[in-house]
C-alpha cells in the first residue's frame, strides 16, 4: 500500500515500468531519506502515477479559464504534457500564482467575476489571440456553461470535459433524474412536474410515504428545501416552494421526493472517453459539510462495502453512458443507514476535492480529460482500477469557523507556508505568501491532502499537516478541520450530512482542553515567555557601561488562560524548561528559533508543533495549539500580584453598534435614522464571497445613525448603524 | 557632579528589599509614641528608611490603589530588573518651614520623589519616580534636587534617564524654590538633550511649568484614563475662556496621542506602560557615546522577502499598507511605532536589521495618499533628529505625492515645517537608506531622505516614479491641455525608476524582495561610518 504513494510521487518524474515498481519500493526508506527535500517538491506536484508519454501527440496550447489553485492544477499536469498554457486573469489578479505560473496570460475583465471569469466574450477573444486548441473549465465560472462549450465547438476549440449534450441533460434536475431512471439507477422515489394544488401534493407525498422533502425544481443545491412529515406540513411546504419556484425561477415545477434520513454524501468518480468506454475510480465521501458545502472529504468512505461499492460504480457507468458522456464527472449518491443509494445528481466536471481519487487510483485525472478530449481511448479497464491506502482532504478557507462554522475573513496573507516537509502531504494551492484573498473570489486558500496505507495513518499525517501550516493575515478554519479530523465519531466513520450541527449545535468553539493539555500548554507558553525574556538580554559587542544580566534562575509567573489564572514556576538550563504548574512539575524542551513560525515542542515526552500568533511587551501570548488558538497572559508574579489594582477597562455597549462581521459590499439597508427596531429585526444585508449574509439588531430601540449605503464597501468591525 | 558621599556608597551596599519589611524591627518603630525613650542611631535609620518606603503612609497608597494607580516604588520594581534598583537620598527631606510644614508629622524621608538607578535587561537606566502619596508628588526644592542629582550622574556616566511623573505641580508651601527647582530640572533637560536618550511617562497629573519637563525629554508617554497633561486645568480654562472641557478632553492620553502630539504613545495601565517601557528602553543607545545596540538575532539577514514583489497595487491610485512593509523587512516583524495615532500619513518607529536598532521614516499611502504635511513632517523631523543625535541608522521608505496643498496648509505655516524634516535629514550623520517604493515627486522626492541630501544608499524598486510630478499636472502644464497623447509620453519617460537611475540620483533598482538583504548588507558597511557637518555653535533649524 505505502508503495503506491512512492510509485505516486516517482511517476511524477518520468515514466516508470511495472517492474521496476517493486525494487524502488524496496529502496524506498533510504531514497526518502536521502532526498526528503526533493521528495517534498515532487509531492507537493502530486501523489499520482500517471505515465507522461512524451511521444503521444496532444495539444499545443490549452487555455485555463479559471482562477486560483484549480487553475494551478491544471497547468501543472500540462507541463508535464509538454503543452504549452495559457492563463486568464482579472485585473486584480494579475500577480496570481496561476499567471505566472502559465506561459502566457491573458486579462480578461475587471475584478467582478461576472465581468472576467464568466466573460465570454472575452475569453473567446483571449483564446483566439493566443490560438489556443483547447479550453480546460476547471470547476465552476464556465465549467458547466453549455453556451460555452457551443461556442468553443462552433470555434473548433476542443472543452476539456463533455459535450454540450452531456451538460445539458445533467444540468436540468427533472432531466436527469429521467435519464437517470432510465438507466436503471437508483433514484429517489419522488415526483417532479407542475403540481395542481395542495391536495395533489398531499396525494403525491402519500403515495412516496413520509418524510418527503419538497422543493423548486430550478432551484439548486439545497436552497428552499422544506421536509414535511405529516399533511399539514406538506400543504404548507407546497405552497412556500410553489409561490418561491414562480416568483424566482419563473418555472411552477416542483420536486417532491423521499427525504433521506441521516443521509451520507458518497459520490462516485467516472471517467469516460468518446468511444464508448467508462470506468468508474471508486467512491469519495463528502459528508462533512457546512451549508452544503463540503469541508473534508476522503477516499474511499469507511461505509461501503465492495459490493455497494461495484452496484455504485456500475450504475453511475450506466449513466455516464446513457448521455454518451465523455471526460471526468461525478455522480452524486445519498447513501442512508442501511446502504441504499439515491442518485442525486451528476457533474459534469473536475471536482474540487478530485485529488483523493487521484491518491487512491493513481490516476492523473487532469491528464485523462485531456487525453480524452483529444480524442484517444481510455488506456485502463475497469479492473486495473486500485484502491491504494486512503486519502483525506481538508478544505482550508479563509474564514472565521466560530460564526456558523465559517464566515468568510478576507486580508492579505502576510506569512503563508504549506506544510510540504510533513511526509506524504499534498497541498492544492494557487496563492502563496503575500498573496490577498479579496472579496471577489471563493475563499479556499488550499486544499490540504494527506495519504496514508491506512485512514488512521492517514488521519494522524493531517493532523501534523495541519499544525505545521502557516497562515497569518486571515482567519482560517484550521481550529474546525482539526478538531473534526479527531472527533470519536469521525475516527469512527459514523458521520452524515448534518455531522457538524450534530456535534456542535451551540456552534463551533474550538478545542475544549482536557486538564493535561491545558497543562501543556500553559508549561509551553511559560517557557516561550522565559525564552523570549533570555532573548531581550543577549546584546552583542562590548558595551561601554557593563551589562549586569539580572539573576533569573528562577520565573515566578502567573500565567492566565480564559478565566483561570496559573501559578507556573520555571527555570531554563539551555533549550529545556523545568517547569511547574499547580504543583505538578513538566520538563519543556524546544530547540526554538523564536523568529520561525512553527515552534516544535516537547512536553514530558510528547511531541507537538506549537505556533506562537502574536505576543507583545504586556505579556499577551496568542498560541495556536492543538489546532486552535488561544490567548493568555503572562506576567512575572509582582506584576500579576499588582494588576488587581489596574482599572477595568470600559468595554463599549456593542449591542447598540452594528458592525459588520466580515469584509464586503453592502446590499440593502432596511433602516434610517429615527425608525425603531425590535430585536433581531434585520436592518442591512451585507454580501460577501457569494453569500449574503443579514445582519439583525442586538436589541430593540431607535436607530441613531446610519454609516453605510446600498452598494458600499465595508471592512470587517466597520460601524453600519449606531442604535441610541 | 561631586564624587558619591559615603552615605550613598553604605546605601550601595545595603542590600535591601523595598517590598518586604522585617516584623522585628517593626516592633519599636509602632511603640515610637514614647517620648521618653530616646532611639539608638541605627534604630533611627531604619526607622526612617521604614517610613520612606511607605511614602505617605498606607492610607495614602490605598488611595493610590483605588485610582487605579500604582506607587513610586511599586512602579521602580516593575520598570527594572529584580533586585538592581540602587536608591539615592532617602532620607532627604524638604526645607520648607512655612505653613506648619516644619513639623515632624509633615517630613516624609526621601521627600515626594524616589530616585536612584537599576537595570532594565541588564542595562544601566536613571530613574526616578514622583510619589504621589507625598504632598501629591508636588515638587520641593528637595524633590528637584534629587531629580537633578541623578541627571547630572546620567549625563557623567552616559546612561539615559527615565522619569515616571506622577505629580499635582509645584510645592506651593515653598513658593519660589518650588519654582527654582523646575528650572534646575528644565536646564539639566536641555544639557541632557542629544547627550542621554530622556524618556517620560506620565502615570498621574502632570500640570502647569511641569509639564515643560516632558515635554523637553525625548519621548513621552502615557497612560489611558489615569494620566493628564496640560498648562492649565479645566477650571482655570472655564474661568478664563469660558469653555466647558473634562481633564480626559484637555489633555488625555488620547488627546496628546491623537490630536496634539505631544505624547509619543499611550498604554492601558500602569503595568502595560512600564512593560512597554522596558520593551522601548532595549532599542535605545545608553548615550549618543554608544553605537545602535544590537541585539542576539536569529532571523536570517539573507532572508528574501518574496511577498514584497507584488505588494505594491498595479494602480498607481491604489493605496497599500506602509506598515506591511515594514514588518515584512525588519527582524521577527517586530517594529515599535512611535506617534502611531498621530498625523498617520507617515510611519515612525524602531526595529531591529540583523539584530542593530534601526530608525525607521515611511510614507503611509493609506493614509492622506502619504502626503506631507505640517503635523508629518514635524512628527518625521523629531524622530529622525533623534536617530541622528543616538546613532541610530534611518531607513526610510518613500511613497510621497508631494506636500499637502490648501490655505490650511499654507496659512499653518508648511513651508517651515516642512523645513523641519528637510533640515532633519539633510544635517543627519548617520547611516542612511532610502527605498522608494512608489511614488516620489517634487520637492517631498528631495526632503525624503534624497540622494542628493547625502543618503548613503538609495534604491528604488521597480514601481518607482520619481518626477516632479503626477502625469497628468504636468502634461497640463506643459501644454496647457492641448496635447492629447503626451500624458501616456510623460508616464513613459517619468513614471518608473530610469530617469532617476541613469543620472545617479538612486543607487540600485532592486527587486523587493531583496530589500531585507540589500539593507542588511549596506547597514554592516556603513557601521564605520563618519561623516562630519561643518563647525558651529549649533544649527538654526527652522523651529
Amino acid at each position: 500500500m505505502a508503495a503506491s504513494a512512492f510509485l505516486c510521487r516517482a511517476g511524477a518524474r518520468q515514466p516508470l515500468q511495472p517492474g521496476v515498481l517493486e525494487r524502488l519500493s524496496v529502496a524506498r526508506e533510504c531514497v526518502t531519506r536521502v532526498s526528503r527535500w526533493r521528495w517534498c517538491l515532487i509531492t507537493s506536484c502530486g501523489l499520482h502515477s500517471t505515465v507522461y508519454d512524451p511521444n503521444e501527440k496532444t495539444f499545443e496550447k490549452l487555455l485555463i479559464a479559471n482562477r486560483g489553485e484549480i487553475a494551478c492544477r491544471v497547468i501543472r499536469t500540462c507541463k508535464k504534457m509538454g503543452i504549452k498554457t495559457v492563463a486568464i486573469h482579472s485585473d486584480v489578479d494579475s500577480n496570481a500564482v496561476h499567471v505566472k505560473m502559465a506561459d502566457e496570460a491573458v486579462c480578461v475583465g475587471p475584478a467582478p467575476t461576472s465581468k472576467s471569469y464568466l466573460n465570454m466574450d472575452a475569453i473567446m477573444e483571449a483564446i483566439k489571440k493566443t490560438r489556443a486548441q483547447a479550453v480546460h473549465p476547471g470547476y465552476g465560472f464556465l465549467s458547466e456553461n453549455k453556451e460555452f462549450s457551443r461556442r468553443l465547438e462552433s470555434e473548433g476549440v476542443a472543452f476539456v470535459g463533455p459535450d454540450m449534450h452531456a451538460i445539458q441533460a445533467m444540468g436540468d434536475k427533472i432531466e436527469s433524474k429521467l435519464l437517470a431512471k432510465n438507466a436503471k439507477v437508483n433514484t429517489i422515489p419522488g415526483f417532479d412536474g407542475v403540481v395542481k394544488d395542495a391536495d395533489e401534493a398531499v396525494r403525491i407525498a402519500r403515495e412516496i410515504g413520509y418524510p418527503v422533502m419538497i422543493k423548486a425544481s430550478a432551484g439548486g443545491g439545497g436552497k428552499g428545501m422544506r421536509i414535511a412529515w405529516d399533511d399539514e406540513e406538506t400543504r404548507e411546504g407546497f405552497r412556500f416552494s410553489s409561490q418561491e419556484a414562480a416568483s424566482s425561477f419563473g418555472d411552477d415545477r416542483l420536486l417532491i421526493e423521499k427525504f433521506i434520513d441521516n443521509p451520507r454524501h458518497i459520490e462516485i468518480q467516472v471517467l469516460a472517453d468518446k468511444h464508448n468506454n467508462a470506468l468508474w475510480l471508486n467512491e469519495r465521501e463528502c459528508s462533512i459539510q457546512r451549508r452544503n458545502q463540503k469541508v473534508i472529504e476522503e477516499a474511499p468512505s469507511t461505509f461501503l462495502d465492495p459490493k455497494t461499492r461495484r452496484a455504485m460504480g456500475e450504475q453511475a457507468v450506466a449513466l455516464a453512458k446513457a448521455v454518451k458522456y465523455s471526460s471526468a464527472g461525478t455522480v452524486e449518491f445519498l447513501v442512508d443507514s442501511k446502504r441504499n443509494f439515491y442518485f442525486l445528481e451528476m457533474n459534469t466536471r473536475l471536482q474540487v476535492e478530485h485529488p483523493i481519487t487521484e491518491c487512491i487510483t493513481g490516476l492523473d485525472l487532469v491528464q485523462e480529460m485531456i487525453r480524452v478530449a483529444k480524442g484517444y481511448p481510455l488506456r485502463h479497464k475497469q479492473a486495473d482500477i486500485p484502491i491504494n491506502g486512503w486519502a483525506i482532504e481538508c478544505r482550508v478557507y479563509a474564514e472565521d469557523p466560530y460564526k456558523s462554522f465559517g464566515l468568510p475573513s478576507i486580508g492579505r496573507l502576510s506569512q503563508y507556508k504549506e506544510p510540504l516537509h510533513v511526509p506524504h502531504v499534498r497541498v492544492d494551492s494557487g496563492i502563496q505568501q503575500g498573496s490577498e484573498i479579496s472579496i471577489y473570489y471563493d475563499p479556499m486558500i488550499s486544499k490540504l491532502i494527506t495519504y496514508g496505507s491506512n485512514r488512521a495513518e492517514a488521519l494522524k499525517r493531517m493532523e501534523e499537516a495541519l499544525d505545521n501550516y502557516v497562515i497569518r493575515g486571515v482567519t482560517h478554519n484550521i481550529a474546525l478541520l482539526r478538531e473534526v479530523i479527531i472527533h470519536p465519531r469521525f475516527i469512527q466513520g459514523d458521520i452524515t450530512t448534518k455531522f457538524l450541527p450534530d456535534v456542535y449545535p451551540d456552534g463551533f468553539k474550538g478545542h475544549l482542553l482536557t486538564d493535561s493539555e491545558k497543562r501543556e500548554l500553559l508549561v509551553t507558553a511559560a517557557s516561550l515567555y522565559v525564552a523570549k525574556q533570555l532573548r531581550a538580554q543577549r546584546f552583542l559587542g562590548t558595551p561601554r557601561v557593563s551589562v549586569i544580566k539580572p539573576d533569573a534562575s528562577n520565573w515566578e509567573l502567573s500565567v492566565q488562560l480564559g478565566d483561570t489564572t496559573h501559578s507556573v514556576i520555571a527555570s531554563c538550563q539551555g533549550s529545556t524548561f523545568l517547569v511547574e504548574v499547580d504543583g505538578i512539575n513538566l520538563s519543556v524542551t524546544g530547540e526554538w528559533n523564536l523568529t520561525s513560525a512553527l515552534l516544535p515542542v516537547t512536553v514530558d515526552g510528547i511531541q507537538r508543533t506549537v505556533q506562537c500568533l502574536s505576543w507583545d511587551a504586556s505579556g499577551n501570548f496568542s498560541i495556536q495549539f492543538l489546532g486552535t488558538v488561544y490567548k493568555l497572559r503572562i506576567l512575572t508574579k509582582l506584576a500579576a500580584e499588582l494588576s488587581k489594582y489596574m482599572p477595568e477597562k470600559v468595554v463599549e455597549d456593542s449591542s447598540s453598534i452594528l458592525r459588520s462581521p466580515m469584509p464586503g459590499a453592502v446590499v440593502a439597508v432596511s433602516v434610517k435614522p429615527g425608525d425603531m427596531v425590535v430585536e433581531g429585526q434585520e436592518i442591512c444585508v451585507i454580501e460577501a464571497m457569494k453569500m449574503q449574509n443579514s445582519l439583525a439588531a442586538a436589541k430593540t430601540g431607535k436607530v441613531k445613525a446610519v454609516h453605510c449605503k446600498a452598494g458600499e464597501t465595508v471592512g470587517e468591525g466597520d460601524d453600519l448603524v449606531e442604535l441610541e | 557632579m561631586r564624587p558619591r558621599n559615603p552615605v550613598m556608597a553604605a546605601l550601595r551596599i545595603l542590600p535591601f528589599r523595598l517590598t518586604r519589611v522585617t516584623p522585628r524591627l517593626s516592633c519599636p518603630f509602632s511603640c515610637n509614641s514614647s517620648p521618653h525613650r530616646a532611639l539608638s542611631v541605627p534604630e533611627r535609620i531604619e526607622e526612617k528608611r521604614r517610613a520612606a518606603l511607605l511614602g505617605g503612609g498606607q492610607a495614602r497608597i490605598d488611595a493610590q490603589h483605588r485610582r487605579g494607580k500604582l506607587t513610586a516604588r511599586e512602579r521602580i520594581l516593575l520598570l527594572l530588573d529584580p533586585d538592581s534598583f540602587v536608591e539615592y537620598d532617602m532620607f532627604v527631606e524638604h526645607r520648607c518651614a512655612d505653613f506648619g510644614m516644619e513639623a515632624a508629622k509633615n517630613k516624609y524621608p526621601g521627600d515626594s520623589v524616589v530616585t536612584g538607578q537599576g537595570r532594565i535587561n541588564g542595562r544601566l537606566a536613571y530613574v526616578f519616580s514622583q510619589d504621589f502619596t507625598v504632598f501629591g508628588g508636588s515638587l520641593s526644592g528637595a524633590h528637584a534636587q534629587k531629580i537633578c542629582k541623578i541627571m547630572d550622574q546620567a549625563v557623567m556616566v552616559g546612561a539615559p534617564v527615565i522619569g515616571l511623573n506622577d505629580s499635582g505641580g509645584a510645592r506651593i508651601q515653598e513658593g519660589v524654590e518650588s519654582l527654582a527647582g523646575y528650572a534646575d530640572i528644565f536646564l539639566r533637560n536641555v544639557l541632557c538633550s542629544g547627550v542621554v536618550p530622556q524618556i517620560s511617562l506620565i502615570m498621574g497629573p502632570c500640570a502647569g511649568g511641569a509639564v515643560y519637563s516632558p515635554a523637553l525629554t525625548d519621548f513621552t508617554f502615557m497612560v489611558k484614563d489615569t494620566s493628564y497633561l496640560f498648562i492649565t486645568g479645566p477650571d482655570v480654562v472655564k474661568s478664563v475662556t469660558n469653555e466647558d472641557v473634562t481633564q480626559e478632553q484637555l489633555g488625555g492620553a488620547k488627546t496628546h496621542t491623537a490630536v496634539s502630539g505631544v505624547a509619543h504613545c499611550a498604554f492601558d495601565n500602569d503595568i502595560d506602560a512600564l512593560l512597554n517601557l522596558r520593551e522601548f528602553f532595549n532599542y535605545l543607545p545608553l548615550s549618543n557615546k554608544d553605537p545602535a545596540p544590537v541585539r542576539e538575532c536569529s532571523d536570517s539577514r539573507n532572508r528574501l522577502v518574496p511577498e514584497l514583489d507584488t505588494i505594491v497595487p498595479m494602480e498607481s491610485t491604489k493605496a497599500y499598507d506602509m506598515v506591511d512593509i515594514v514588518h515584512a523587512i525588519v527582524d521577527d516583524r517586530e517594529f515599535f511605532e512611535i506617534m502611531p495615532s498621530y498625523a498617520k500619513n507617515i510611519i515612525v518607529g524602531f526595529a531591529r536589521m540583523n539584530g542593530r536598532t534601526v530608525g525607521i521614516v515611511g510614507n503611509q499611502p493609506r493614509v492622506a495618499s502619504g502626503c506631507l504635511d505640517i503635523n508629518s513632517s514635524v512628527k518625521g523631523a523629531r524622530f529622525v533628529r533623534f536617530c541622528d543625535a543616538f546613532n541610530i541608522p534611518l531607513i526610510t521608505f518613500v511613497d510621497v505625492p508631494g506636500f499637502l496643498p490648501g490655505t490650511a496648509q499654507e496659512y499653518g505655516g508648511i513651508i517651515r515645517h516642512g523645513a523641519k524634516l528637510l533640515f532633519a535629514f539633510a544635517e543627519a550623520t548617520v547611516p542612511k537608506i532610502t527605498v522608494i517604493t512608489r511614488k516620489a515627486y517634487g520637492g517631498a522626492y528631495d526632503v525624503m531622505s534624497s540622494k542628493h541630501l547625502r543618503g548613503d544608499a538609495n534604491y528604488a524598486w521597480p514601481t518607482a516614479e520619481v518626477a516632479v510630478m503626477g502625469a497628468k499636472g504636468a502634461v497640463q502644464i506643459i501644454f496647457r491641455g492641448k496635447e492629447k497623447n503626451a500624458e501616456a509620453e510623460y508616464v513613459e519617460k517619468f513614471a518608473n525608476p530610469f530617469p532617476a537611475a541613469t543620472k545617479g540620483f538612486v543607487d540600485d533598482i532592486i527587486q523587493p524582495s531583496t530589500t531585507r538583504l540589500r539593507i542588511c548588507r549596506d547597514l554592516e558597511v556603513l557601521a564605520s561610518k563618519r561623516q562630519s557637518n561643518p563647525w558651529k555653535k549649533h544649527a538654526n533649524m527652522p523651529l
